[in-house]
């Protein structure tokens, strides 16, 4: 069984005003087919551990570790990470002018798996995949992100989560800016890919919407840059009631 | 793509997409008139109010201050723009294509001189000493192809002068395949007959110590198309001016440019498109990358929409995108409009860095560094060489800009 680990996790990050903390040790163990909910207030550090494990330049790990089946992540480049099994839905996907989606997903698609897939089956599996997605064909050759909805931009992502078929994916706030409609979509695909795989998921976010179609096995809840608390899916539904308050200085805690 | 320079606003482009306009960059300031504000204060002539002369002697010597020469190595040009030159035939290559003709024709062929005048010492020396012109005409009605391969200009100091004419209701691309050695000024000269549709395609892929300068000079008749590409990817100092007039009624124009520089390379483009009749479009749109200590390019970008050009629309860009430090690039867009009844006009300018975001997200799909550069890099450059719409050549510059990435050029 595969099992990503991050133990007493410290990352930083590079201001204007120098280098800032923002993780301050993260232990989170997840094993594959597992779904983990990774909740808290802005500026909690949820983001950040996302970076952090896809391997961003702009974070500075100071301590601690991820490992990947006993495999150090931390030593891995970017591109290693991710040929290792790693995938990061990104909150705000970038826009490669010039690129047609089909291009980088085929490139993509080669990279990860060592050799380039076969044409027909390859094609034939992307169309599918854009259809479940409710993709317009058109998208294969627009240019990767450019021109897309942030809707749009979210689907793609999913469309790669399915396609490149990860050990563990890390969805960063997948859900933000989108309507009901694009929500049950984007957390269908997401579903879809566990089901065919059985891959692990870290999926972080600020509400506790998307927790209604996409069912976490655990929930953990950020707070400067720690888990302040860890439950079952109950933690998720007293969080819907109460907020994220009783976590946040100068409030009581009971 | 982050802006660089000091002036810069939002502007949606004909396209639909959000440019940024700058202005006032460079060292040139830009000059935005229309009818009713006669050039406002800013101290430059109407674009096509420079001095012309065909006769090297009535040109100054240059100095390396004046407008056109400012951004320009000079000194590493000095013998093209007041030595001796030969001006005697060289050889070529061209495969014999139905509808086009390709011959040495006199100075006194009625042709020359139709389709402009020199604005500077470089091109005033060419045509001062150049012996006969290499003419080539297109005639019939057929979609035709011609590639003209130029490699034996050697290494002494020459001019040469070339024509291109697209006799009306004519279609062709003509494709202007230099390489090898080169210390050469040139003029070309392109007629678009009324109805005509032309491409020409000048490809400078010289040998590194290669020296080239040339000025192109279009005429665009009625209802005519011209399609004008610049490719620059190799030699040490390559400048290439065209000057485009919309001449008739409904002309087109369509003014593209590719370069790629490397360390120690100088790739300069001085574009001027005049729209001078009613009802004509023009795009003109260039991109460039840069990469290697003392890559330099300079685009100057002049669009002139004159007194009698009611109703038309331009548009013009330049791109360019920084790979390595140790690179320098201009780029001034400059846009003239003495009409107040156009249908719209426009220029962007942007320089920027490579985008550590983009490669950041291409990686975290699992694709190595070098080949994430690479997609960036050709995806910026690609949108110029998909619109080239000939096909060998687009494969052929795809494959040399990989090359240029892999750094296998110097």
């Amino acid at each position: 069984m595969s099992t990503l680990q991050i133990s007493g996790l410290e990352v930083s990050v590079e201001t204007e005003q120098g280098s800032k903390q923002i993780l301050r040790g993260v232990d989170l163990t997840v094993n594959e087919g597992e779904i983990h909910a990774i909740m808290g207030p802005n500026g909690s550090g949820k983001s950040t551990l996302a970076y952090a494990i896809a391997g961003h330049p702009k974070y500075s790990v100071d301590g601690g570790s991820i490992t990947l089946d006993g495999e150090d992540v931390l030593a891995m480049s970017v591109d290693e990470r991710a040929r290792a099994g790693l995938f990061l839905a990104m909150q705000y996907p970038v826009e490669i002018p010039g690129v047609t989606n089909s291009n980088f997903l085929r490139t993509a698609k080669t990279a990860i798996d060592g050799e380039a897939p076969a044409i027909r089956g390859w094609v034939k599996e992307v169309r599918e995949s854009m259809t479940k997605l409710r993709m317009d064909s058109s998208f294969a050759e627009r240019n990767v992100n450019e021109g897309f909805s942030g809707g749009e931009k979210k689907r793609n992502e999913i469309l790669q989560l399915e396609l490149l078929k990860p050990r563990f994916a890390v969805l960063d706030e997948t859900d933000s800016g989108l309507d009901v409609d694009a929500l049950k979509i984007v957390s269908e695909g997401v579903n879809r890919a566990k089901e065919a795989t059985g891959l692990g998921i870290l999926l972080i976010t600020h509400y506790t919407r998307i927790l209604r179609y996409i069912k976490p096995d655990f929930v953990h809840v950020f707070v400067n840059g720690r888990v302040a608390e860890e439950g079952g899916p109950e933690l998720a539904e007293r969080l819907e009631e109460e907020g994220y308050d009783r976590f946040l200085p100068g409030t009581v805690v009971l | 793509m982050t802006e660089n320079d000091t002036t810069t606003r939002g502007l949606a482009t004909p396209d639909g997409e959000t440019a940024v306009e700058v202005t006032g960059t460079g060292t040139r300031p830009a000059i935005i008139s229309d009818a009713t504000n006669r050039h406002g204060s800013v101290p430059v002539q109407t674009r096509n109010e420079r001095f012309t002369s065909t006769d090297v002697h009535d040109f100054p010597e240059v100095t390396g201050r004046e407008a056109t020469w400012k951004l320009t190595p000079v000194d590493r040009i000095a013998e093209l723009i007041s030595g001796h030159l030969d001006g005697s035939r060289y050889e070529f290559e061209a495969p014999a294509v139905e509808d086009i003709d390709v011959a040495w024709v006199p100075r006194s062929d009625p042709r020359i001189g139709l389709a402009g005048i020199p604005e500077d010492r470089a091109s005033a020396n060419a045509w001062t000493m150049f012996e006969g012109a290499l003419a080539v005409t297109v005639g019939g009605e057929e979609h035709r192809e011609l590639v003209l391969t130029r490699s034996q200009f050697g290494s002494g100091a020459r001019a040469a002068h070339t024509l291109i004419e697209a006799k009306p209701f004519s279609n062709a691309v003509v494709v202007l395949d230099n390489a090898g050695s080169a210390l050469l000024s040139e003029n070309v000269e392109i007629l678009v007959g009324d109805g005509a549709s032309l491409t020409v395609v000048t490809v400078q892929d010289f040998d590194d110590d290669a020296r080239y300068v040339a000025t192109h000079f279009a005429k665009v008749g009625r209802d005519a198309t011209l399609k004008h590409v610049v490719v620059s990817l190799g030699g040490e100092v390559v400048r290439v001016n065209p000057a485009v007039t919309l001449a008739g009624t409904g002309a087109d124009g369509e003014l593209l440019g590719v370069y790629f520089a490397d360390g120690g390379q100088h790739l300069e483009q001085q574009v001027f498109l005049f729209h001078q009749a009613a009802n004509t479009r023009g795009r003109v749109n260039y991109k460039g990358a840069l990469q290697g200590e003392g890559a330099r390019t300079v685009w100057i970008g002049d669009v002139l929409i004159g007194p009698d050009a009611v109703a038309t629309d331009s548009y013009e860009q330049n791109r360019n995108l920084v790979l390595t430090d140790g690179t320098r690039a201009d780029s001034i867009p400059n846009l003239e409009i003495e009409t107040g009844d156009i249908q719209g006009a426009g220029h962007a300018s942007a320089t920027g860095r490579f985008d550590d975001e983009q490669l950041f997200y291409l990686r975290a799909r699992g694709i190595p560094e070098e080949e994430a550069r690479r997609l960036v890099v050709r995806g910026f450059l690609t949108d110029i060489i998909q619109k080239i719409g000939y096909a060998p050549l687009e494969e052929r510059l795809t494959a040399a800009i990989e090359v240029e990435l892999a750094g296998g050029r110097r």
